[in-house]
């Protein structure tokens, strides 16, 4: 480190070995990916274990008994498009049918938004592209009254509780239609008939009320459990690690997923600690039950899933899951991943598509060919189409066709207080008098 | 489950029940009892905190309620006070009315994010589907040599939040009627209880013996239900020469002040910040034409800067003196010179005289 002002002072003492101190100088590791715009990707130093590798340990066993699952990875689906080993689900074909198409709806759905967006129709959206499988997985692994506590790119959860179309793009287009009034940035849905509690913006900060909401369950004798997930980046979030705590110490009826997909924004998983462990090994620190999974096999997913509910249901314990996967498009539609990665990754990553294996899985099996999964995909593609068409009714954003500005004062409390209705007159009274 | 819980609650809610029997009580022993009393009648109340379980709490607020009502609905938590509130975002999402205690106002910092985003704004951005019915509870306020940790009054940083209510009582009887109103709030609050007068009222006399709530009368307090409607302030002493706006430990503070003085002031204790009773404020400015606004908390940016506002916009025309604040100072809150920092008897004399002069 040089000396610009030759002054020495603090840089001197502290950063170029002339303290006098016969000692080497500290160095500073900041992260850095292995590939980024113009590189080649690489991702030979991921440690891939065969589909069958994993055992699967018993549903009640002792965190510390099995902490090697934290850093290995449950696969199911092999090479050669089999499902193998002690995690295979040994799903009928209607289930692995059903688990294709909801899969394939959720990329049909994040196309049309995307491209709703593009179109200036709303503000905002983010597509869940290369991580259907993390969320129509798990979905179709729980129960429909477990409660999910989603971050911001497990719409897959609604569509697999078939939660109308049209009330979702409502909420995109932020209009007449939209249940939440136009108040909440695109996606961030909230639907408690489908047991999905209200997206924040905030990272993580669902994670310890996920570990509430489940240890409330446990308090009042009920049988339900609940779900979270959140992104590799944001487990640095304190929420995260009070979360873990509060699940450990009470025992909470909670799974905790972390969806791997290598980036936050364009911070690759380095900056959130990949680069020194696993992410599902911080629930060995905690005590609790850590599993890693290849996020995008969906068999792997939904046998994770339905051991961590078989395990909260039967006063186990939690379970937090790594999925590893890989974010194939942008954070959201306002990055441009080509600014800050190589884009060689995606169709590099190791470990395919999930729809693609779920596909070949199911010719193999003869249950399935090419031509029923383009049939498939242009009827999602109508079905996402006119559901856009039965919204766009309801306005646009930005096209007025929005709730009345004086609801902008409702449910801030349950009873508008005084100074609020105060604030609502004053509004109107001061559009009117503009002519407004 | 939630359908039963709720059916529970409304059918317990409906039952009234008969004048209850008035005893002696210190704060600490009134707000215990406003808890035990909602947990008595809603089985979905639950307290939670660092503490508050076994051993009843640090200022021993809880005491008793663990052995009463079980560990199911009265227990310890990890020390993360972002955890407190987010498990009780949580819990009041599934049905459950928490009531989390945060063992000090200093502490409550790693909670923010969970308070004034999630359960501040919970209703609102679920659009009602989702609510976060909790009171949080927390001492607050200097006077006990407490330092810089243990002093502060950060009830600015929640008023000027959108989505959560904030309430302050100064006597027993307050403390058990607010915070029972509190718990049946739908909405979060934030419950900071001035830990200078838990055990008895202070005049700011720091050198002179401590007294006892002991033949106060607003320390004669209802065993039973009974609750003050939040957003409803309290004229502690009528008078016309000025209006003297304030709450929690200053209440008493300020009502010495004016007793020594011999002045007739009318002392306003606003009782809740957040919903203010503007209403009452501005009959009270309005007569008396003064107005002194006098809290602990630091002052630039703090609530008597907003009531200082109001008052301007509502009665200006009638204000023959400059507002006044006196309040603790932009700094933080000194160990050895705590006497110097707390708005005590000397700096709200000085302040008096000089707005009696303008």
């Amino acid at each position: 480190m040089s000396d610009p002002t030759g002054s020495g002072g603090v840089d001197r003492q502290a950063g170029d070995g002339q303290t006098g101190r016969n000692l080497p100088p500290l160095r500073l590791h900041v992260p850095e990916p292995p590939a980024r715009p113009g590189e080649s990707a690489d991702f030979t130093h991921f440690e891939i274990p065969a589909a069958d590798a994993a055992p699967r340990p018993d549903e009640a066993a002792q965190p510390g008994a099995i902490r090697d699952m934290a850093y290995g990875l449950i696969r199911v689906l092999d090479e050669e498009d089999a499902a193998v080993g002690a995690w295979n689900p040994k799903l009928p074909p209607e289930t692995l049918l059903r688990m294709l198409r909801y899969m394939a709806l959720t990329r049909a759905f994040d196309a049309r938004m995307f491209r709703a967006q593009r179109q200036g129709k709303t503000s905002f959206y983010m597509k869940s592209t290369g991580e259907e499988a993390v969320s129509i997985g798990a979905a179709l692994a729980l129960s429909r009254d477990d409660m999910c506590f989603p971050s911001y790119r497990q719409q897959g959860i609604l569509l697999a509780r078939d939660w109308p179309l049209v009330d979702m793009m409502n909420q995109i287009y932020s209009n007449k239609g939209d249940r939440l009034k136009g108040r909440q940035l695109p996606i961030m849905y909230s639907a408690r008939e489908a047991g999905f509690f209200s997206i924040s913006g905030n990272l993580t900060t669902q994670y310890p009320q996920a570990v509430g909401w489940a240890m409330a369950s446990a308090a009042r004798g009920d049988t339900r459990i609940a779900a979270t997930w959140c992104g590799e980046g944001s487990t640095a979030e304190g929420d995260f690690h009070s979360a873990c705590t509060f699940a450990s110490v009470y025992r909470a009826p909670v799974i905790m997923n972390v969806v791997n997909n290598q980036w936050a924004i364009s911070s690759f998983s380095g900056f959130a600690g990949a680069e020194a462990t696993t992410f599902a090994a911080r629930a060995v620190g905690y005590g609790i039950a850590g599993l890693r999974v290849d996020g995008n096999d969906i068999l792997a997913v939904y046998a994770a899933t339905r051991w961590a509910a078989d395990r909260a249901r039967s006063n186990a314990g939690p379970t937090l899951i790594e999925h590893f996967t890989y974010r194939v498009e942008g954070h959201s539609t306002s990055d441009d991943p080509t600014a800050y990665r190589s884009v060689e990754e995606s169709s590099l990553w190791p470990l395919g598509d999930p729809i693609a294996r779920l596909k070949a899985h199911c010719i193999t099996l003869g249950i399935w060919d090419e031509d029923s999964h383009a049939v498939m995909d242009k009827e999602l593609a109508e079905l996402v189409r006119d559901a856009a068409r039965e919204a766009e009714k309801n306005g646009i954003l930005g096209h007025g066709l929005h709730h009345p500005m004086e609801s902008m004062f409702e449910d801030v409390f349950e009873e508008m207080p005084p100074h609020l209705k105060e604030q609502q007159q004053q509004m109107l009274d001061e559009w009117k008098a503009a002519g407004l | 489950m939630s359908e039963a819980i709720e059916t529970e609650v409304v059918s317990e809610v409906m039952t009234q029940e008969t004048p209850a029997d008035t005893i002696h009580m210190n704060m600490i022993q009134a707000i215990n009892s406003a808890m035990d009393v909602m947990m008595e009648r809603d089985p979905t109340v639950v307290v939670m905190g660092e503490d508050v379980g076994f051993f009843g709490g640090v200022f021993r607020a809880t005491a008793g309620l663990q052995q009463k009502f079980g560990k199911n609905r009265v227990f310890d938590t990890p020390i993360t006070e972002c955890g407190i509130i987010g498990v009780a975002v949580g819990m009041g999402a599934y049905g459950l009315r928490p009531v989390p205690e945060i063992q000090f106002a200093d502490y409550i910092y790693p909670a923010l994010d969970q308070l004034v985003s999630e359960a501040a704004r919970l209703r609102y951005r679920s659009a009602g589907e989702f609510i976060a019915p909790m009171t949080v509870r927390s001492p607050f306020g200097g006077g006990i040599f407490g330092g810089q940790t243990h002093s502060q009054s950060p009830e600015g940083i929640f008023t000027h939040c959108s989505g959560i209510k904030t309430v302050i009582p100064s006597t027993p009887y307050d403390a058990k009627g607010l915070l029972i109103a509190a718990i049946e709030d739908n909405d979060p609050t934030l419950f900071f209880e001035p830990k200078r007068i838990y055990n008895g009222p202070f005049d700011g006399h720091y050198d002179t013996p401590a007294t006892s709530w002991a033949g106060h009368a607003d320390a004669q307090v209802p065993t039973g239900y009974y609750r003050i409607p939040l957003g409803k302030a309290r004229i502690a002493r009528a008078g016309g020469a000025l209006t003297i706006l304030c709450y929690g430990t200053m209440v008493h503070v300020v009502e010495d002040t004016v007793k020594t003085l011999g002045i007739d002031a009318e002392i306003v204790d606003l009782r809740s910040l957040v919903p203010l009773d503007i209403d009452t404020i501005e009959a009270s400015v309005k007569k008396t034409g003064r107005c002194l606004i006098v809290h602990e908390a630091t002052r630039t940016s703090g609530f008597g800067a907003e009531l200082s506002a109001q008052v301007q916009e509502r009665c200006f025309y009638h204000l023959e003196a400059p507002i006044a604040r006196v309040t603790g100072f932009d700094t933080p809150y000194p160990h050895s010179l705590e006497w110097a920092y707390f708005p005590g008897p000397v700096r709200i004399r000085e302040a008096i005289n000089k707005i009696m002069k303008d």
